[in-house]
């Protein structure tokens, strides 16, 4: 949906931004050792949670439990480990190892490529309709403004299909290929990103459904069935958490003409808007990379991902004193507006979308002046 | 306990199956877990003794620091340097480059760094005052060409100024080790005999060493200063006899001077941090590219851009991360807070960050 909500003016917007950047300042004065112990036991638990499951499948009857082990691992290493060391979060640092220039995931997408789908398309455009590409990833109608189309009456099985391939779906993302279909990208701009994608995924085919499954010798099709399990598992959790984060009711959208002119102030604005978090407990936070707190993500990505919670409070605080919304809710409830819209997006919306002319700007018209 | 990796294990832990195998993080991810002087290709050290050499009240002390390489340590020869990074307190991991002090080494022995605590020098002050036996650092491989030849001629000459005496002690312990049986002249420029480093194994080898020529000079107090006409004295036709130098730049220029274009001289410099004086203006050195623009206080993106360079950028407010680019020298102002740094060699996010007064980036 386009943005419903109060607009704030020029001066409201200005002094909006600098809160958020007094925050953001504050939290990078404060970063420190708490910051460094905590990701690093993050990353100790997590390589745990892999040699685990990879030995207990050498004991069949553990097999269930060797799956959740490794699928535990995969959750812990793409989310709050993997999205947030890619994000530069922990650069500051100095530790080559959890570099954002050096980082790689255990999931098919190739970092060098997903950093800049991710950390540079969607977090700079988020929610800019035919700009950020992670709206429906192309695949999905995920809002009223993107016009409809016979193939949308499938939106409800491509999501489907999306949710259980997932970690393919998101490598096979940053080939743009809507963009090539609509001569806007050529192959040739896919020569360097195609590559990567099918470099790193030979080497995820070979560790998960050759190597580690040919080390336990009888046991190779139990161990491939069980990395596998352990892979969806991970791609049923992302999709889901990644899906609450954008797509519940209430998330406004904006058009490229909104947001010619945007001030700082007014970036912040449209990530306050065009994301939303997840209520529940501090290991769901953790599973969730911390991205249940989407809102404070989308306001300072480059931020340890376990500094949101605290911020969240002054977040919502400003909210109230400018009339914004906050939108939160229990997993069951975001989970249950998002399947709702995938279905109802899946047929033609009632009403025409307006004209950008007809909507509120919150830009400032007179910005270089 | 510092129980390394034994050799067979090290080729198999760097084995392609094994690679693949602990795909995408690397072997030494998991093993650093488990012992940080386990590793199949980084290098780590632990510290295992730290001697003050010099300890004068109200000035800064210097400590040799002995290490303990893992066992992915390649050796080391006389003269060459590494990268050493430790954990500050406050969590930053911060680099410096350290002459190795010891004699030649063989893979996975031990070696000791000296090092001034430089009252500016972060790491310097933390390894000399702060660090404590058992402190884990990160270690390159040996780098750098300064360095002995396998057949050593029959006379050589080191000169050295202030902290680079370093690599030459080096050297010198090298060839007493190596019982080298030719000439050695020890030429070292100091400010004042107090605090010198090695003074104590210096006036040991001037004593005892076979061969060895040592002088300790301080022009200050009315020592000759390098001539060449000094040089033919001790040492006649100089130029034809190998020689290392090693020092501040004025010394080193002095000593090129004075060999004219020998082949026989090897010099290294030693680079002192260039610290801004917070104000605008300056030059900005795009070293890779070799173009040096005046600093207008933008973003070192925008004038690199107005510089005609083309780096790689995304976001342009300091969020996405793409443009992180190696500083080499100076000090820039972080746009964003404000925050100044004049670490040497440092990545900064070139969108959000401005130089304050001189500085050298890899563009």
């Amino acid at each position: 949906m386009s943005n419903p909500y109060r607009t704030l003016t020029a001066e409201e917007l200005d002094e909006f931004g600098a809160a958020m950047d007094d925050i953001r300042q504050r939290i990078i004065a404060d970063l420190g050792e708490a910051d460094a112990e905590y990701l690093r036991k993050v990353v100790k638990a997590q390589r745990g949670f892999e040699v685990a499951g990879r030995a207990m499948f050498y004991l069949p009857p553990l097999w269930p439990v060797a799956v959740a082990s490794l699928g535990i691992s995969k959750i812990l290493d793409n989310m709050e480990i993997g999205h947030n060391v890619m994000h530069g979060q922990y650069d500051w640092l100095g530790d080559a190892g959890l570099n954002s220039r050096v980082f790689e995931w255990d999931t098919m997408a190739p970092s060098e490529n997903w950093k800049h789908g991710h950390n540079y398309i969607h977090h700079t455009y988020t929610n800019v309709i035919g700009k950020d590409r992670d709206i429906g990833y192309g695949i999905l109608r995920m809002d009223e403004d993107q016009p409809w189309r016979p193939y949308y009456l499938g939106n409800p099985v491509y999501a489907f299909l999306l949710m259980t391939f997932f970690e393919w779906g998101v490598a096979l993302h940053d080939l743009e290929t809507e963009n090539v279909i609509a001569g806007k990208r050529t192959l040739a701009d896919n020569k360097k990103v195609g590559a990567a994608i099918w470099r790193k995924m030979r080497r995820q085919v070979l560790k998960d459904y050759v190597l580690f499954p040919a080390l336990t010798g009888p046991f190779f099709l139990s161990t491939l069935a069980g990395n596998a399990v352990a892979n969806l598992i991970r791609n049923v959790w992302a999709f889901n958490i990644i899906f609450c984060g954008h797509f519940p009711a209430g998330v406004a959208s904006f058009t490229i003409e909104e947001t010619e002119n945007e001030t700082r102030g007014g970036w912040y604005y449209r990530q306050l808007l065009g994301s939303a978090n997840i209520t529940g407990g501090k290991l769901f936070h953790v599973m969730s990379g911390n991205l249940s707190h989407q809102i404070e993500h989308h306001l300072f990505p480059d931020l340890p991902a376990r500094r949101y919670p605290e911020i969240s409070e002054e977040v919502r605080a400003l909210c109230e004193k400018y009339d914004l919304p906050y939108n939160t809710g229990s997993l069951s409830k975001q989970l249950f507006s998002v399947a709702a819209k995938i279905c109802r997006l899946a047929l033609p919306s009632k009403k025409a979308s307006p004209a950008p002319s007809d909507e509120t700007h919150l830009v400032r018209e007179t910005a270089a002046a | 306990m510092s129980i390394t990796i034994p050799s067979p294990m090290g080729s198999l832990l760097r084995s392609r199956v094994v690679e693949a195998l602990a795909s995408p993080h690397g072997v030494d991810r998991y093993l650093e877990i488990v012992n940080p002087m386990w590793a199949a290709r980084e290098v780590r050290a632990r510290i295992v003794d730290i001697r003050r050499e010099v300890d004068v009240p109200g000035h800064p002390p210097v400590a040799t620091i002995t290490l303990q390489p893992t066992s992915t340590w390649q050796g080391h020869r006389a003269g060459q340097h590494v990268e050493l990074s430790v954990d500050l307190p406050g969590a930053k991991r911060v680099t410096r480059v350290f002459t190795i002090s010891s004699s030649d080494s063989k893979p996975g022995e031990r070696f000791t760094v000296t090092m001034r605590a430089n009252p500016e020098g972060q790491v310097s002050r933390f390894l000399v005052e702060q660090a404590t036996i058992g402190t884990i650092v990160h270690l390159s491989q040996a780098k750098g060409e300064f360095v002995l030849p396998d057949r050593m001629p029959e006379h050589v000459v080191f000169i050295t100024g202030g902290s680079g005496i370093t690599p030459a002690m080096s050297m010198l312990r090298s060839l007493q080790m190596r019982t080298h049986r030719g000439r050695i002249t020890f030429l070292h420029y100091a400010q004042s005999p107090q605090h010198q480093i090695f003074a104590d194994e210096l006036a040991d080898i001037q004593t005892t060493g076979y061969g060895v020529d040592v002088h300790l000079l301080h022009p200050e107090l009315g020592d000759p200063a390098l001539t060449p006409m000094f040089l033919e004295k001790l040492v006649p036709n100089f130029r034809d006899v190998a020689t290392w130098a090693c020092g501040p730049a004025p010394l080193i220029e002095a000593v090129q001077a004075a060999y004219a274009e020998s082949d026989a001289l090897r010099v290294e410099y030693f680079k002192p941090p260039r610290v801004g004086g917070g104000q605008a203006g300056g030059q900005i050195t795009f070293a890779r590219s070799g173009r040096s623009v005046s600093n207008t206080g933008e973003s070192i993106l925008d004038q690199a851009e107005a510089a005609g360079l083309k780096p790689e950028s995304g976001c342009r407010m300091g969020i996405c991360f793409t443009c992180p680019t190696r500083k080499s020298e100076g000090t820039v102002r972080n746009i964003l807070t404000g925050e100044t740094s004049s670490l040497p060699d440092e990545e900064v996010r070139i969108c959000v960050s401005a130089p304050e007064g001189d500085c050298t980036v890899d563009l």
